[in-house]
């Protein structure tokens, strides 16, 4: 391409699209590489070249129903990574403090979920069914609004204009006030959660194809769904709606939105609160996959790669940075993990983000920082 | 009417930089330091144990991390994977050299979490303020995994678990099960004494300007001459050390023998951030203040609380004790976000125009 | 008044009178906006240059080029003789360049004398083992130092405020206390940046004094940010001017303030 053209082509391609591009280009000449080698014989079967650069590959290709497995995976896993991250973006974006409680949010929101059931049917004697979940799911619901309105009283009042760090370990505070209190109200058994009483579907369907067989369950793909839903809904309220403005106003400047006459503890109220409900849509999620118990928080951990890759206040950010993740980390684990003897989920998130971020400093979505002193 | 500083003239550079200037600071670090020595004695074996033998060890960890976070401006929540560093450098040193004594190896721990600590901060050239103390975290799960999944560096032993074996100093036990409290307890103080005397003279120094600098505006800093990626990495370096020692004081003094996955798992690294940040960042005494904090708050809630009649059951204990430490946390940090080391400062202050107000 | 520091003795080979800094068709593009065009103006060894212009008009820009901030596109930057690619900030520092900025730039957690000792931090060179040891040779160059750093604080007349963190203090004296860390460098060339920015006239007096003093002083050549044509007709020796980018005039202040481009320029063009 001569310079001409490609500097009238500049406009046409936005510098994320260039990027990509780039990107492409760069691993399609790995890609390359790796198969010249292997061909050319300088790397023999059961050479350790060959086994992480060219075995893992093969493997891919010989069992096409095990790659869409994986792949479906972690395509499950990333949009439960994007929507603990979303949680965490929309705090970060109105009040410029990091949540780390984001994940205990999630916990604790389940819990009263299903606690809060229990109760109701155990020890009131309500029928078990559906009208006593959506009760729960209300409870739970009214619980998060609650915690948003207290988070900002006691929390985000007295420390407003404080020094991030500060605020991050405000939310630590919080995360350990959470898991004493959920643990002090509903016990610290794990619980299962009602996912057929709240109308979710169980069960799963298995696909034949490409020669063998791809298990999905139903519960995944409503997730998918409904986290699909969620994220459009959000992104219409923040766009076309009033609240949606001032929030956005209010993640520009604190000051600025403050001289229009728009008030912060409402805007932070509103949007600890549709934190809090992310929390509780992804608490239902993950707890129907799993037991409903505070060893979920270490999932949470996990979403903080994503906002490392994503950045911490861009939306689509958060959402592709917990596709690529999510796939990321299930492919790694599948292919490369017993490599390294296996368990290398803990830690291979960080490492994709970091790799991206040397390429990329501002994250995937970012404006590429100008310095001006 | 004490603490007052008339009449102390300086009349060369030397003692104006001296790091205690005032007549009565350096009397009452003399009487701190007397104290601290005399303690084991005359307290009971439980406070030995569970106050002031993890308060020694983790204090060095949180002067480290107060010389990355509180001078530097990096903000790290790996400090738990690089005492596990120190913890298991000292081990395998001293089990394949058992001959060369122990308190050599405590010390070079150091330089392994040094390197280890280097290698995780070369992001920080990069990326900075919270996107770095995100990734650190890659540090600190890493290590983590590493600690669990290569078992050369637990000794292949099958519980997974590392066990202090016993070493002695002129023929006394120090470690091990048979050594005396008292003795760990010495051991650990010279360190804390050591190890704070050398951070301190590095801060006071073109070192530490250097690093307040890069903190305070690194654009500046670079613009003086500092190399930025030498400033932030030697700040990694030192912080490391640190970390590193605490953690083979922490399971050669303190715990006995420890398992990775427990130990030195995150919940200790927002610990150690924690005490900084109550403490005070930048300020080295108030890396004791934080230090004292987090390790008598848990202990003095759970076995204090029953004493003076509350009674409330284990379990129960650790999820009041949970919430109170997270309540006040908080609360810490809106009474004064500068942290302990500021009110020490104003009460400071107070004594020296004491009777009058200001 | 009897320094010991004494900027530009036998660092270099350039006499006064020679040209120092060369700026040659020099542009600076971010994205598509371009910050400065092909401007072109030299600096001679011991003289005070001042740069002027509109809002806009790319002098920090400029200065952000020769000190290795930003890398201008197009263009070179010849300093002492050698024709500089990408110079980074440190490397620049070391070459002899200080700078202060159009909004303070101090470390404001570190007191007076931390800020203008970390001046001298180039140099200083005593190694990791003696600083951790704060004994022998690391106390010795400490003192030198500090010797240095006080004749700086006796200077600009702030012996009072030397041991208060710099966040606490006054904008005046913080424009002060940055023209002291600047000066600590020992620099060959002096970047100002609006020295006198949001001064009132005494302030302002006593900073021209300080400007007038180390040029004269020490030979230090200044580089001079001001909008206060004022300042900038009585203190400098010569003048050019930026508009939108680009240069519109170049040469004594006299000649300066004829030029009808200049007028137009400043107090705009009928139409």
């Amino acid at each position: 391409m001569s310079a001409v053209t490609s500097s009238a082509l500049r406009p046409l391609l936005s510098p994320a699209l260039m990027a990509t591009l780039k990107g492409l280009g760069i691993l399609a000449a790995i890609a390359l590489a790796i198969v010249l080698l292997v061909h050319s014989g300088a790397m023999p079967k059961g050479s350790i070249g060959h086994k992480v650069l060219a075995a893992p590959f093969i493997d891919m290709w010989d069992l096409p129903d095990l790659l869409v497995q994986t792949l479906w995976e972690g395509l499950v896993a990333g949009v439960l990574y994007a929507l603990i991250a979303l949680g965490f973006v929309l705090i970060f974006k109105a009040s410029g403090v990091f949540n780390f409680a984001q994940g205990i949010m999630v916990v604790f929101s389940a819990l009263t979920l299903v606690g809060s059931y229990e109760i109701m049917t155990q020890r009131m004697g309500l029928p078990p069914g559906t009208v006593v979940a959506i009760l729960a799911l209300m409870i739970a619901i009214a619980t998060m609004f609650v915690l948003a309105w207290l988070v900002e009283r006691i929390v985000l009042r007295p420390l407003v204009n404080q020094n991030e760090i500060i605020m991050l370990m405000a939310t630590v505070g919080l995360t350990y006030f959470l898991i004493g209190f959920g643990e002090y109200i509903f016990g610290g058994n794990p619980k299962v959660m009602i996912t057929a009483q709240l109308g979710l579907p169980v069960g799963q369907t298995q696909f034949n194809i490409l020669g063998g067989r791809v298990n999905i369950q139903h519960l995944d793909v409503a997730a998918a769904v409904i986290a699909s839903i969620m994220i459009a809904g959000l992104a219409f309220f923040f766009q076309y709606t009033r609240i949606g403005r001032a929030l956005r106003a209010v993640a520009d400047s604190h000051k600025a939105a403050l001289s229009v006459g728009i008030s912060l503890n409402q805007i932070w109220v509103i949007v600890w609160f549709t934190a809090g409900v992310v929390a509780l849509v992804t608490g239902i999620m993950w707890g129907a996959r799993s037991d409903v118990s505070f060893a979920l928080e270490i999932i949470a951990l996990k979403a903080l790669p994503v906002l490392i890759l994503g950045g911490f206040t861009s939306v689509p950010g958060a959402i592709v940075g917990g596709l690529i993740i999510g796939i990321g980390e299930k492919m790694g684990e599948g292919y490369w993990g017993p490599l390294f003897g296996g368990g290398i989920e803990t830690w291979l998130a960080y490492v994709i983000a970091l790799g991206f971020l040397l390429f990329r400093p501002q994250g995937l979505f970012g404006e590429k920082i100008i310095e001006r002193i | 009417m004490f603490y007052r500083e008339t009449g102390q003239f300086k009349t060369n550079y030397t003692d104006d930089m001296a790091i205690f200037p005032i007549r009565q600071d350096r009397i009452g670090i003399a009487i701190i330091l007397a104290i601290a020595l005399i303690l084991p004695f005359v307290v009971s074996e439980f406070v030995l144990k569970t106050i002031l033998l993890p308060f020694l060890a983790l204090s060095v960890a949180v002067i480290g991390l107060n010389i990355l976070t509180g001078y530097t401006g990096l903000i790290s929540l790996g400090s738990a994977g690089f005492m596990g560093v120190g913890a298991y450098a000292c081990y395998k040193l001293t089990t394949i050299f058992p001959e060369v004594n122990i308190i050599i190896w405590i010390f070079a721990s150091g330089f392994f979490a040094a390197a280890v600590g280097v290698f995780f901060g070369l992001p920080s050239l990069r990326i900075k303020g919270l996107y770095l103390a995100v990734a650190t975290l890659a540090a600190q799960f890493f290590l983590q995994w590493a600690f669990v999944r290569i078992p050369w560096l637990f000794n292949y032993n099958p519980s997974g678990a590392i066990e202090v074996p016993l070493r002695t100093l002129f023929g006394m036990p120090i470690t091990g099960p048979t050594a005396e409290l008292e003795v760990k307890y010495l051991i650990c103080l010279g360190f804390v004494i050591g190890m704070t005397w050398l951070a301190s003279n590095l801060v006071h120094g073109r070192i530490g300007r250097s690093w307040m600098a890069v903190r305070d505006m690194d654009i500046a800093a670079e613009l003086m001459g500092i190399k930025l990626l030498n400033a932030k990495l030697l700040a990694f370096a030192v912080s490391s050390f640190f970390c590193g020692v605490s953690g083979a004081l922490f399971v050669f003094l303190y715990l006995g023998g420890a398992e990775a996955g427990t130990e030195f798992a995150i919940r200790l690294s927002f610990l150690i951030l924690f005490a900084v940040i109550i403490g005070g960042t930048g300020s080295m005494i108030g890396s004791f203040f934080g230090t004292a904090f987090i390790v008598a708050l848990p202990t003095i809630l759970k076995f204090g609380a029953p004493a003076i009649g509350i009674a409330i059951t284990g379990a129960t204990a650790e999820k009041i004790v949970l919430m109170i430490i997270g309540a006040l946390t908080i609360y810490l940090l809106i009474v004064e976000p500068h942290g302990l080391a500021r009110l020490w400062q104003i009460m400071k202050q107070k004594l020296r125009v004491w009777p009058f107000p200001y | 008044m009897m320094l010991h520091v004494s900027p530009t003795a036998a660092t270099t080979g350039i006499a006064k009178g020679e040209v120092l800094l060369n700026v040659e068709n020099v542009s600076l593009r971010f994205g598509g906006v371009k910050a400065i065009s092909d401007v072109s103006f030299d600096i001679v060894k011991g003289e005070v240059r001042a740069i002027i212009g509109p809002n806009g008009a790319g002098k920090t820009s400029m200065l952000n080029c020769i000190n290795g901030f930003y890398f201008p596109q197009e263009g070179h930057i010849t300093y002492k003789g050698v024709r500089r690619q990408k110079v980074r900030p440190h490397e620049a520092a070391s070459s002899g360049i200080a700078r202060t900025f159009q909004n303070v730039a101090l470390f404001k957690g570190m007191t007076t004398l931390d800020n203008i000792m970390t001046g001298r931090t180039l140099k200083m060179n005593v190694g990791l083992f003696w600083q951790l040891l704060r004994h022998g040779p690391a106390m010795r160059e400490e003192i030198e130092h500090r010797r240095k750093v006080e004749d700086i604080i006796d200077f600009l007349e702030i012996q009072a405020i030397r041991k208060i963190p710099v966040g606490k203090l006054p904008y005046g004296l913080q424009k002060r206390v940055e023209l002291g860390r600047a000066l600590a460098m020992e620099p060959e060339l002096l970047l100002l940046d609006e020295p006198m920015a949001g001064m009132n006239l005494e302030e302002k007096e006593d900073m021209c004094r300080f400007i007038l003093d180390v040029n004269q002083t020490f030979g230090t050549t200044i580089a001079l940010i001001e909008h206060d044509m004022g300042v900038v007709m009585d203190l400098s020796d010569r003048v050019v001017v930026l508009e939108y980018g680009r240069k519109i005039a170049d040469g004594t202040p006299d000649v300066v303030k004829a030029d009808q481009k200049v007028i137009d320029a400043y107090l705009g063009v009928a139409h």
